[in-house]
Parts: structure tokens; C-alpha cells; sequence
């Protein structure tokens, strides 16, 4: 899933400082899984906007609603009642919601309630870690399904580098070593020779500017 | 001794010590984090006629410091030989082809090719690590310039750079039993010669050797042994504890802790491992780093034996 962090209330606060009316925008996706953004996390961040304007003796209006993904027009549009209402919206969505909210909605000023951290699992109650960077090319089949890209802190592709120790990162003692984890899996899987293979050089896909997605079979203007 | 003739690929001085068959021994100047050539200067007559080449690391420990590239061209002016050392970290494999284009049209031979320190170590932690290629593809980037004519995009270089291509390898990291393995993926990819990184702990080198004679990379490569210096047993101590990928045998600690003067135990101690080396199977020499003590090379070159240096 998409993890993301919230921004405090003070930056928050400071977005919204000129104000009277706003819209606190959830989204049912990701960011709820990662507690973060879904209905009650607007909720608390809703409370929190009137209690602190109230406190200043310079009241603000919030109206609250969640819809299904902000990362697709045919749930923003449900947003279309309150922000025509309002005179800014602050999104709990990842990066993605709350870029494609603004655009719907624009001219509305559309604000950031979370900084958005990575594509990750969830590995225990209130933990999370980066899986994936969604770099375009896959490589897991050669790496026993651990990534080296998102999970070696320099994205190395052929073994860990010298920094590698008792299979922690040099970076940080309590970061695994991708390649040692790599090393360890192809072991276990009776595939050691691929620790022995030359991954090529990569193509990072950033030559085409953002990267797009078109399935011709799907598009419905043919 | 190595006794290996090999053809010559480029010329380098480093390449002819080698493929001579003659023990190689190498220095190390890190440059400084500011704009001067002084302790170049300084470092550079100290080591001259006591090694065959002289590495400049590139921004080491990722902090900044004047450029490998510069110090290389300073160190060919006082008419030594540089090793040209290049990281992953700082450079994409554009930037990274055009300085070996200029290095070596300024007449640089020997490159040594690193993964880098990761940016969190250094000055700037919240810069953006590049790592566009790993070693083991800049090896190959370079071979390719070297032998097939070609960048790494696959276009012709009128004129290609022929650098006598180092790397490195760490025997003290993990997984152990790969590190062999790595630097056969390192040699399989152009890598002529290799420095270890230092040797504070001899138990675990001669098993690495072992494994790499085993496979054959002795006689694929040119394998040189990390020799360091250390001036102080506080020092010794930090490495073995506080610095990632190194490992420090106790009894390397102990004997620096115990010495009157430890910094004659120092050298001593660096003596004992080059001779120890160069009865070793496989190895073709030492690269001696005495970092932040250059000074202190001669001695250590001359108390091992390994002077006068081929000239040719």
C-alpha cells in the first residue's frame, strides 16, 4: 500500500490560517489501512482545525466526508456538494488524491494534510516498511522476491556492497541488508547461482518525463 | 612471488609492476575539504620512488573534498602516477563516461572502481545518493570503452579511454562466502586489478584468499592486499567497533594497546602483514592507506623490504 505520515496540526493550522470554511477530505484506500487518512483520522483532524480557531477566538467551519479513492475521478466527484461549499479543502489522501482532488476541483486551494513515505507492508501493529519503488522493470524473479531497488539503501543489483555486516545495513544497524536477506533466501531456495549472475545496467524509465499507463484494450476511445 | 606474464593492456605503471611479476605496492591520499593542492604536494614527494601508484579517493566517508579527478591531474604534473578513484553514489554514467573521457585525454591510467560510503555517513545526509550503476556495471562500462570502443549506451567513442581497471572488495563483510563470488562478478565484468580493503584482521584474509585461489581469480586479476596503518590503539578500537564492514582482530587492538609506542607498533605491524602477504598464494601485492597519516608510507615500504620500486 501507499504509507503515508500525517503533518502535524500546527502546519496544518498555518495552511488553513486564512480561512473560514474548509473541507477535511478522507479516502477509504490506503490511507485508511495505514491509519492516517480514512474517516476517523478526519475526524480527529477536523476536531482538532475547530478547537485550536475556537481557542484563537477566530472560529472556522469544517465539514468532514470520506469517499472511496481520491486517486479516481468517479469518487471525487461525490466530494462535488461540500467543495463547491468551501473556501479550501486539506486532503488526508496520498500525494496522488490529493494532486488529482486539486485538479478536479481547481480553483479551490487544495492542501496537504500528510506527507506521503513509500510503497510498503505492513509488518506489525503500527509498523510499516518500504517494498517497492515502482521502479518499471521488476527483478524480483532473479532475487529470490526480495528487492534490491526499494530494499538496498544504494539499489544496488549485483550483491551487497562492502558495508554489508552480520546482515545489517552500513546505514543502520537495525536495517536489514537486502542482499544479505537475497543471499540467504537463494540459498534456502537451492538457487545460489543467480547470486553469480551479471544484472545489466538499468533502465530507471525516467526518459519519458511522468511515466503513463495506456491498456488499448481497455481505453474505450478506440 | 607471482611470476605471471601477462599482455598489456594499457601501460600504466601499476600494469607494468604487475604484469612483471614484481610484488606491487600502492599509496593512498585523501584530498582535502578545501581548495588546495598542499597536502598533495606535501604527501606526494614523501611516497615518490616508494609506490607505483598513488589512489585519490573520491569524496570518502561522502564528504566533500577536491575532486579525485583534480587531485589525479596534480599528482600527473609532479610526474607521478595516480588511481583514479570513482564512486557510485555522486555520478550518473553520463557524468561518469564524460570524466573518464577527460581524465584520460589529461594522460589518468589506473581507475578504482566503488560502490561509495552511502550519503548518510557524510556532510550531507539529505543529499540524493545517484548509484545509477552499481561496481560491477561500472567495471563494465569501462571495459567496453575500453576493448569494444562503445559508451554504455552502446554508441561509438571515436577516441576510447584504455584505463587499467581496478576494484575493490571488502573480505570482511557478508555474507562471507559470496565476497569471493562478488569479485569473480567483478573480474567476469573487466576488473584487471583489485585492492582489499584493509586487512586489520589476517585470519579472515588468508580464508578469502583461499576461496579466491580456489576459483581462480588470482590468475584472472591482479589481487592486492589493504594495508593500513593505524596510529593509535583508540583508533583501532572505533574501527573495530564503529566502523561498518570492517573487522578488527583482537589481537591487532592488543598489541597496539600494549606497545610503548604505539605508533612504531603500528608500522610494525603493517611491516609484518606486507611480508606476510607476499608469501601468501595470490596475492600480487599491497595497497598501502595510511589515512590521515600519509606520511608515514615511506617507512612502512622501506622496513617492509619492498624498495627500491621497478622503474621502467
Amino acid at each position: 500500500m501507499i504509507v503515508v505520515e500525517n503533518k502535524s496540526a500546527e502546519d496544518i493550522l498555518k495552511m488553513v490560517a486564512p480561512y473560514k470554511k474548509i473541507l477535511v477530505a478522507g479516502c477509504y484506500g490506503c490511507v485508511t489501512v495505514c491509519l492516517a487518512g480514512g474517516e476517523k483520522e478526519v475526524g480527529l483532524l477536523a476536531s482538532q482545525i475547530r478547537m485550536a480557531r475556537e481557542k484563537e477566538g477566530n472560529p472556522i467551519e469544517v465539514l468532514e466526508q470520506t469517499v472511496e479513492r481520491q486517486c479516481d475521478k468517479e469518487y471525487l466527484v461525490n466530494f462535488q456538494d461540500k467543495a463547491r461549499d468551501v473556501e479550501a479543502i486539506v486532503s488526508l489522501a496520498c500525494g496522488i488524491g490529493i494532486q488529482y482532488l486539486a485538479q478536479v476541483y481547481e480553483p479551490i486551494p487544495v492542501f496537504p494534510g500528510v506527507n506521503t513515505q513509500f510503497l510498503g507492508a505492513n509488518l506489525d501493529v503500527g509498523v510499516w516498511e518500504e517494498y517497492c519503488m515502482a521502479c518499471g522493470e521488476c527483478v524480483l524473479d532473479k532475487t529470490g522476491g526480495i528487492c534490491p531497488i526499494a530494499r538496498c539503501s544504494k539499489s544496488l543489483l549485483n550483491g551487497p556492497c562492502g558495508g554489508s555486516q552480520e546482515g545489517k545495513c552500513e546505514v543502520d544497524k537495525s536495517v536489514d541488508c537486502a542482499w544479505h536477506l537475497i543471499y540467504d533466501r537463494l540459498k534456502a531456495l537451492g538457487q545460489l547461482d543467480k547470486m553469480a549472475e551479471y544484472i545489466p545496467a538499468k533502465n530507471w524509465h525516467r526518459n519519458e518525463g511522468p511515466r503513463k499507463l495506456v491498456k488499448e484494450d481497455l481505453t474505450l476511445e478506440q | 612471488m607471482n611470476n605471471r606474464k601477462t599482455e598489456i593492456k594499457v601501460g600504466s605503471n601499476l600494469e607494468k609492476v604487475l604484469a612483471s611479476g614484481q610484488f606491487c605496492c600502492t599509496g593512498e591520499i585523501g584530498p582535502v575539504t578545501y581548495s588546495s593542492f598542499d597536502n598533495i604536494d606535501k604527501h606526494a614527494e614523501e611516497m615518490r620512488g616508494k609506490v607505483d601508484s598513488v589512489n585519490f579517493t573520491d569524496n570518502q566517508t561522502a564528504v566533500v573534498r577536491l575532486s579525485s579527478w583534480a587531485a589525479s591531474l596534480r599528482l600527473l604534473q609532479l610526474g607521478m602516477e595516480p588511481n583514479l578513484q570513482m564512486v557510485c553514489r555522486d555520478r550518473n554514467r553520463l557524468a561518469m563516461q564524460s570524466d573518464f573521457l577527460g581524465a584520460y585525454a589529461h594522460g589518468i591510467r589506473n581507475v578504482l572502481c566503488l560502490t561509495g560510503d552511502h550519503q548518510a555517513f557524510g556532510n550531507h545526509p539529505g543529499c540524493k545518493g545517484v548509484f545509477d550503476l552499481d561496481s560491477v556495471q561500472l567495471i563494465y562500462m569501462l571495459k567496453r570503452l575500453r576493448d569494444d570502443g562503445c559508451f554504455e549506451c552502446g554508441a561509438e567513442c571515436k577516441v576510447a579511454p584504455k584505463f587499467f581497471i581496478g576494484c575493490a572488495e571488502n573480505p570482511f563483510g557478508d555474507p562471507f562466502e559470496f565476497r569471493p563470488i562478488r569479485l569473480e562478478k567483478k573480474v567476469n565484468a573487466g576488473a584487471d586489478f583489485v585492492q582489499t580493503q584493509c586487512i586489520l584482521d589476517m585470519e579472515r584474509f588468508e580464508r578469502f584468499m583461499e576461496l579466491c585461489v580456489e576459483r581462480g581469480l588470482h590468475d584472472r586479476a591482479y589481487i592486492t592486499a589493504g594495508i593500513m596503518p593505524v596510529k593509535s590503539p583508540k583508533m583501532a578500537r572505533y574501527m573495530q567497533h564503529g566502523v561498518p564492514g570492517m573487522i578488527v582482530s583482537e589481537e591487532f587492538c592488543q598489541r597496539l594497546e600494549k606497545a610503548e609506542d604505539a605508533k612504531a607498533e603500528a608500522v610494525q605491524l603493517s611491516v609484518e602483514y606486507i611480508n606476510h602477504c607476499q608469501e601468501m598464494k595470490g596475492v600480487a601485492g599491497v595497497h598501502v592507506m595510511a589515512v590521515a597519516w600519509e606520511s608515514i608510507v615511506p617507512s612502512v615500504v622501506e622496513k617492509a623490504g619492498l624498495l627500491p620500486r621497478p622503474t621502467f
